[in-house]
């Protein structure tokens, strides 16, 4: 009944932009299955050059959303609720990746962690560590573009938090660490598992820093988007059945995880 | 394919050795098409990003009215643009093949020559991983760039390696020759394979090694108007001021460009 009346009352000054945006939102994806080379799909898609790339995708953004997690949390805790000065410049700090055009990511990445940068260089010195050009340094592009995702829907989800039941596990003698695993974590798991998959999925469609920072190289470097967008140079079908493959497994991912994840978020 | 370059160059060196002759005695004065006005864009290879603009400024300087601007990538993506319908007035690619591309697809009519170049190896200043010829690229814990094979950088890479017979396995294959560049003067590895324009145009920023001639492979550049130009009369002007005139050969001599014929 709510529902009908809600219907009823929807305004057609809502209505009619709001069709065009979902429209303009799907027509590209929706090109891109008419225009998809059905017939050698399977073929392109495990050729040995897309496995690798996608496999190389897969990997490094979990690594990345990993790293994120192992490093994000503590940040947004930080920020959500540890009280300490500078908290608020620290988050707009960390929203900075989010708006800055990747390619300058990977540009600033370079200078601090290339053979030459200026952490990198005594990474390569002491320890004959060189980033680029290593699946690390793509995990590390990764990481940088995506992390804010994390950090933002975690710090939303702290910040949220009743503390209530951590002052009680307190009262309880629970030492800090362990109310932060046993309670804590557990009270924001929806936040976290929203952020984390929006930061694997951001992970899994870099390409700017990548390319710049981590270059271009089959089965080391070279990321789906990057094969995708190699593809359009020489052969733009294979770049649409590569295309095709990412969104859809980023769409099955969205999809699988909505209802325990993201929908919670909402509620946060 | 193969066999359709081999026409497709034949055919352009013929029209070049009928036309090129004629053409650098007498600056060709096309006294029946109008003086051409307005503005195009014209699509270059990446090679081309340092040396175009100043061949443009001549040719806006000639024909007053007229605005060139410019649009520089991997001949390969410069291409497929193209065929996707952008806006472009003319087409200059690094190589006949990606030329050919645009011929095939019906988006030019025939790309002609206008310029050679050659490939040399670039090295950060001081040549950390002391360099010293192709073979040093082969050497274990040489970091080498190059371009990807789709681009014309690329392929003429991989013919240079293979006509020395030096194996090497680099850590990058970069959608253009710029971004080899950069990556060599970043220090972020020890050489990269790119055109001697591109170490010319870069003077004193890095070190760099010729590569003798009989042991080098050259890479031919087409230009062509797009069919579907907006401004067809400015973009064959274009086409033919660099093609024809002795001054925007004269620039291009002066960027390390060689004679196509």
């Amino acid at each position: 009944m709510v529902n009908r009346s809600a219907r009823r009352r929807t305004p057609w000054f809502l209505l009619i932009p709001g069709v065009i945006a979902l429209l303009f939102l799907i027509a590209p994806l929706a090109a891109l299955l008419t225009r998809a080379p059905w017939g050698s799909f399977v073929d392109i898609v495990s050729s040995p050059v897309a496995q690798d790339a996608l496999r190389l995708s897969l990997i490094t953004a979990t690594l990345a959303t990993l790293l994120a997690t192992v490093l994000g949390v503590p940040l947004a805790w930080l920020i959500a609720r540890s009280g300490l000065p500078g908290t608020g410049i620290a988050r707009s700090l960390v929203l900075v990746p989010l708006l800055i055009p990747p390619v300058v990511s990977g540009v600033a990445l370079l200078n601090a962690f290339g053979r030459r940068g200026s952490f990198g260089q005594f990474l390569y010195d002491h320890f004959g560590i060189q980033l680029p050009f290593t699946t690390a340094g793509v995990v590390l592009a990764e990481a940088f573009v995506a992390m804010p995702f994390l950090i933002i829907a975690v710090e939303g989800g702290f910040r949220s938090l009743n503390s209530q039941y951590e002052e009680a596990a307190a009262t309880l003698g629970a030492s800090s660490w362990t109310t932060f695993r046993r309670v804590t974590l557990p009270l924001i798991a929806p936040a976290l598992g929203a952020g984390m998959v929006l930061c694997w999925a951001r992970a899994l469609g870099e390409f700017g820093a990548t390319i710049t920072f981590a270059g271009n190289f089959p089965g080391v470097t070279q990321t789906m988007p990057l094969a995708v967008y190699q593809a359009l140079e020489s052969d733009p079908s294979v770049a649409v059945a590569l295309s095709l493959l990412l969104i859809a497994i980023c769409v099955v991912v969205l999809i699988a995880l909505r209802g325990r994840f993201i929908r919670p978020l909402e509620y946060s | 394919m193969k066999k359709r370059f081999g026409l497709f160059s034949a055919v352009s060196m013929m029209l070049i050795t009928v036309f090129g002759p004629i053409a650098s005695q007498a600056v060709p004065t096309p006294a029946a098409s109008p003086a051409p006005t307005g503005s195009i864009t014209v699509s270059a290879a990446a090679s081309l990003t340092d040396v175009f603009p100043v061949i443009a400024n001549a040719f806006m300087k000639k024909y007053p009215g007229t605005t060139v601007k410019f649009n520089f990538a991997g001949s390969s993506t410069l291409v497929q643009q193209i065929i996707a319908g952008a806006p472009v007035d003319v087409l200059a690619t690094a190589s006949e093949p990606t030329m050919w591309t645009a011929v095939s697809a019906g988006r030019v009519g025939t790309g002609l020559l206008f310029a050679k170049n050659t490939m040399a190896i670039a090295m950060p200043l001081g040549n950390p991983a002391k360099i010293a010829g192709l073979s040093s690229l082969s050497r274990n814990g040489v970091l080498v760039a190059e371009c990807a094979v789709t681009v014309p950088c690329g392929a003429a890479a991989r013919d240079l390696l293979a006509k020395n017979g030096v194996t090497v396995k680099p850590v990058t294959l970069e959608l253009d020759v710029r971004s080899v560049l950069a990556k060599v003067m970043a220090g972020e590895v020890d050489a990269g394979i790119v055109y001697v324009t591109d170490v010319k145009s870069v003077g004193s920023k890095l070190a760099s090694i010729a590569i003798p001639n009989e042991l080098n492979i050259t890479t031919t550049y087409p230009i062509a108007a797009v069919k579907s130009a907006a401004n067809p009369t400015a973009a064959r002007a274009f086409v033919n001021y660099v093609r024809f005139t002795p001054s925007a050969q004269g620039i291009l001599r002066a960027y390390g460009f060689a004679r196509p014929w």
